[in-house]
């Protein structure tokens, strides 16, 4: 195992392919994603299977933008320093704040904070309260920095907005 | 208005014999069309803002009649990296408007009154009237679907006569998709050594080839001196628009063909030039699009022959040249009622030379969604033919 989440295994050139048709749509079906690959249907769905065993696929999700579904939806990034523990560095208390189902992500990054962490909730005061209440008194944390994300303009590589309408004539040479 | 108004030698050119139905196309709602000859990707955004940053910075004015010396230079660079072939960015390298402009220019640069210029078809529609404005005659090479669309060194040989002079040659291929080996392009060049000739090849979708390697024509034994390598921005780097394509060549027909470029176009826009010097340094945004075009390829070739489209597999480009025999249409006939039946849209083979017909040219550059919808249309009208 390295430090950086996970021992490297090697992706074949066909597995990076179906990897890259995934990512841009989770939804394919074998036999789509066989006759986009030059595969069988059937060495596709062996693959895929290969690469959820091995941990490459980690799952499928769908990018929502919720803003246009009228879902309110409160996101805010927390810039958490903490002090750092013998032995274990910055990953107990990282694990620790990990496990809040409120928490959608976890980062150690580089910088005047130690960890950038991701919390959703309902409303602005669901959040303030759980940062104030649930990460803030942790031992380890000397202070918490709180950004609400007030809107998307890009999300997983999704541009959010109005989508480009192509304008290409029908016919041309 | 004299009745001799228009050239005589315009009046004779014929327009496209289906400018109708390209208009009836246009304007159909719904319609999906395999018909368009270019990416359906946007140009990257990192070009487009290179292009925007240079406007801010106040780049409005002409260049060099030859090009952006730094584009030219990053030009030569990169075909250098790419065929192992040196153009000197100053006179063996030219900016034009699109590689159309660069094919015109070649042929009226080269082409004396008279002069023979032999074409394999199915090719692209431009290099017969081209020829035809600059005064010269174009002898027809059919190619055929049993050889892939292939034209052969002893094809060529045939039509050799006193009067030739140049040989356009077109891969990979538009309309049909083909790509030639380097060992059948060093037949040609043998012919071509042996018969003096010069030859004006137009590589522009050079990037879009997903099997074998592409060799350019010019980085052949003793090649680069004879040829006039033609390419541009338009189908890799998704930038149609932009209208900038150029010719790499012998000094002396670029100094030729850039003594008409400044008299009729002065120079390609600047904005073009700046966003193309970004667009070399895009190869990763082209590798994601060309394996897409490979995935919608195969998709297409795959859906066609289940269809009993007898389709042969495209090496290059990014259109399949489906048979359409066991319809009974001619290919005008097919393209017409599909369009009108099933409002899907393909090019008429008839259009790329009289051997293209029996065939239609259908593009894949459209979304794998509107691929599928249109090879179930294509279906419902195949199979109403029956």
């Amino acid at each position: 195992m390295d430090k950086k989440g996970g021992e490297k295994v090697k992706v074949k050139k066909n597995e990076k392919e179906i990897l890259r048709i995934l990512e841009g749509n989770a939804r394919q079906s074998d036999a789509e994603i066989a006759r986009m690959t030059g595969m069988t249907a059937t060495e596709v769905k062996e693959s895929i299977a290969d690469l959820e065993r091995r941990g490459i696929i980690r799952r499928y999700k769908a990018v929502i933008n919720y803003e246009k579904a009228g879902v309110e939806i409160v996101q805010a990034l927390i810039d958490v320093h903490v002090t750092p523990e013998r032995d274990t560095g910055y990953d107990s208390v990282a694990k620790r704040i990990a496990r809040f189902p409120e928490v959608k992500s976890v980062r150690l990054v580089s910088g005047e904070y130690d960890l950038l962490v991701l919390v959703t909730g309902k409303t602005m005061q669901e959040v303030a309260y759980f940062v104030a209440e649930k990460i803030a008194p942790l031992e380890q944390v000397r202070n918490t920095l709180t950004h609400f994300l007030l809107k998307t303009y890009k999300e997983n590589g999704e541009i959010y907005g109005d989508e480009e309408q192509s304008k290409r004539l029908a016919v041309t040479l | 208005m004299r009745s001799d108004s228009v050239a005589e030698r315009v009046r004779q050119m014929k327009g496209s014999g289906i400018r109708e139905f390209f208009d009836i196309a246009q304007q159909m709602e719904g319609a999906i069309s395999l018909g368009v000859g270019e990416p359906d990707f946007v140009t990257p955004w990192r070009i487009r803002e290179a292009c925007i940053f240079s406007l801010e910075k106040g780049y409005t004015s002409y260049t060099s009649n030859w090009g952006l010396l730094e584009l030219r230079e990053a030009l030569s660079d990169s075909i250098h990296k790419e065929t192992g072939v040196h153009y000197e960015p100053e006179g063996e390298l030219l900016i034009t408007t699109g590689v159309s402009e660069a094919a015109d220019l070649a042929l009226r640069a080269l082409i004396n009154p008279d002069d023979e210029v032999i074409l394999h078809e199915p090719s692209y529609v431009s290099y017969k009237p081209c020829t035809a404005f600059a005064g010269g005659t174009t002898v027809c090479v059919p190619t055929s679907v049993e050889d892939e669309f292939k034209v052969r060194a002893e094809q060529i040989e045939e039509k050799i006569t006193d009067r030739t002079k140049a040989i356009i040659l077109s891969y990979p291929n538009n309309p049909t998709g083909a790509t030639l080996s380097r060992k059948e392009l060093e037949e040609i060049a043998d012919v071509v050594t042996e018969h003096d000739l010069l030859v004006i090849s137009d590589e522009v979708y050079d990037k879009l080839t997903y099997e074998g390697t592409h060799t350019c024509f010019a980085s052949l034994n003793g090649m680069k001196e004879r040829t006039i390598l033609l390419n541009g921005f338009s189908k890799a780097y998704a930038m149609t628009g932009w209208r900038l394509g150029y010719a790499a060549g012998n000094k002396e027909i670029i100094e030729a063909m850039m003594k008409i470029h400044q008299y009729i176009m002065m120079c390609a826009p600047i904005t073009a030039q700046m966003a193309a010097i970004e667009a070399l340094r895009c190869e990763d945004e082209v590798e994601q699009m060309v394996s897409e075009y490979n995935r919608r390829r195969r998709v297409m070739v795959d859906g066609l022959n289940t269809l009993g489209l007898s389709c042969f597999e495209p090496k290059g480009a990014f259109y399949t040249f489906p048979s359409i025999e066991r319809t009974g249409l001619t290919s005008e006939e097919f393209a017409k009622r599909l369009l009108f039946e099933e409002k899907v849209v393909v090019i008429p083979g008839s259009v790329f030379g009289a051997c293209g017909e029996g065939f239609v040219r259908c593009a894949y550059a459209v979304s794998q969604y509107e691929l599928k919808e249109a090879l179930e249309r294509i279906e419902r009208f195949v199979g109403g033919i029956r």
